[in-house]
């Protein structure tokens, strides 16, 4: 679909490039440097995390799915299914708990931490 | 219970010429049909109504100029965007930024298979039809931080990070609540989902837990789509653009027409999950003949998503932008612990009265 319609545009609009038209934007100021430098990954935990939690939701599909045939055909089964549900999950919360104490799920959790210098605190402005 | 195509192939049987074509014939014209005919114009048309209703909220007029009450404004744009140059900026990676428009329209595109406009008008009736989407909708992270990498733009790589922890991380309380349906339904069958809420029992009304999931689930698919308040993806006035600022011409238009078509896969799901897809309360649609209960049923379904549509365009133009730190403790800490509980709750509740919701409950007490 999309290199039909990239196709059709092909053969309807201009095509003059030049450098500067093909330079990086940046607000019209020539580019400094390139953007491919190294980054500070903050949503590295998260993204660990987000993986523990999908393939935990992953799990629980199949669970939900036979919930509903368990509850209604006995009592006996229902707490039963409850009862493996609530296992399951506190499991893993006890890791969610973990990481929150962390403070992982903090933003600027590396500027929080840092040790302001007392002379720029503006105690001495007072 | 069949697909659409299936649904054509039975429905033309007896017809001289179109009896004896193969069913992946149909199953072709329903979806080439479901796109033109469907997710372009939709596409178009919503984003003419978001920029009336913003002019509307900012006591301005909106667009006015193309056609009677600036109505051909989306065509025009259309037009525009088609005709104007590519521009493939020389220091990009050329590969990957190609490829990423590609990815997101995949997605987008694809998730459309298993909206349930209408009884039988489903592209695929898949019975893992709410599993799919999940996994189809994922794939647009990978578009956006593709396409924030290969820019080399110090904007778009920073937008498309953005948008990978946001995505990411929404999708989690989004796969919860969808969970917390699962409990209740048995199915992951959209079509059955629906079959399921009949026209009195909604799944947004079956217990009070259900109910905040609902609204869970509306929120975080909100910040799914990077849409405001949860826009810090591309936030215009600290990014420019975000992920997709090198892009021009009709690689854009495909980021944007793909946005607009993702909200209405959100508003989709909220009404085929939460609040009876094609049902009508009072009024059972499946006892009219064919003829009518289709497109009935494709107003009704249709109804209820465009007003969750209409809702999404108000929060936009309504709310501030959330600043990125909150945007992640808002998720991790209030949104996450609260979809447990609602999963927790419901399944307990579902312990309880063995299987049955509130309108159920309620309508027990005046049988007996």
């Amino acid at each position: 679909m999309v290199p039909l319609i990239l196709l059709v545009g092909r053969y309807l609009r201009p095509a003059n490039p030049d450098p500067k038209k093909l330079s990086t934007y940046e607000c019209g100021e020539l580019p400094k440097g390139n953007s491919w430098v190294q980054f500070n990954l903050r949503f590295y935990v998260i993204a660990i995390l987000f993986l523990i939690f999908d393939v935990e939701i992953a799990f629980m599909f199949p669970v939900a799915v036979t919930f509903r045939q368990w509850v209604t055909s006995s009592q006996a089964k229902g707490v039963l299914i409850f009862s493996e549900i609530i296992l399951f999950i506190a499991i893993l919360l006890i890791g969610f708990v973990y990481a929150w104490t962390k403070g992982d799920f903090e933003w600027i959790k590396g500027l929080q931490k840092k040790q302001i210098d007392p002379r720029f605190r503006g105690d001495d402005l007072k | 219970m069949t697909s659409l195509p299936e649904f054509l192939k039975e429905l033309f049987e007896s017809w001289p010429l179109l009896g004896i074509l193969p069913v992946w014939f149909y199953s072709i014209v329903a979806i080439f049909g479901l796109l033109f005919l469907f997710l372009f114009p939709f596409a178009g048309v919503a984003v003419y109504v978001e920029r009336k209703i913003a002019g509307d909220i900012q006591a301005r007029i909106g667009p006015n100029v193309v056609g009677p009450y600036g109505i051909l404004q989306w065509i025009a744009d259309a037009l525009k965007l088609l005709l104007k140059e590519d521009i493939i900026p020389t220091n990009a990676d050329k590969k990957l930024f190609i490829l990423s428009p590609m990815l997101i329209f995949i997605s987008g595109a694809c998730a459309y298979a298993v909206i349930p406009f209408a009884d039988n008008v489903i592209l695929a009736n898949l019975n893992i039809g709410i599993f799919y989407l999940l996994a189809i909708t994922s794939m647009v992270t990978l578009g956006l931080i593709l396409g924030g990498w290969a820019s080399n733009n110090k904007w778009s790589l920073l937008g498309g990070l953005r948008a990978a922890a946001q995505v990411v991380s929404y999708e989690i309380p989004v796969a919860l609540s969808i969970l917390t349906v699962v409990l209740v339904t048995g199915t992951l069958d959209m079509a059955q989902i629906v079959k399921m809420q009949g026209p009195f029992y909604w799944n947004i009304f079956h217990n009070p837990f259900l109910f905040i999931s609902a609204c869970i689930y509306y929120i975080a698919a909100l910040a799914e789509a990077n849409r405001t308040p949860f826009d810090i993806p591309e936030a215009d006035s600290e990014l420019v653009s975000g992920y997709n600022t090198e892009y021009s011409g009709m690689r854009f238009a495909i980021f944007f027409l793909i946005e607009y078509a993702e909200c209405f896969i959100i508003c989709a799901v909220a009404t085929t999950l939460f609040l009876g897809g094609w049902h009508l309360p009072f009024f059972d649609l499946s006892s009219l003949t064919l003829g009518l209960r289709i497109p009935l049923q494709i107003m009704v379904f249709m109804t209820k998503s465009i007003l969750l549509l209409l809702t999404m365009m108000w929060i936009r133009w309504t709310l501030p932008r959330y600043r990125v730190d909150q945007l992640m403790k808002l998720c991790w800490e209030v949104f996450v612990p609260f979809s447990f509980a609602c999963l927790i709750g419901t399944a307990f509740w579902m312990v309880l009265f063995k299987g049955k919701g509130i309108p159920e409950l309620i309508l027990g007490l005046f049988v007996s």
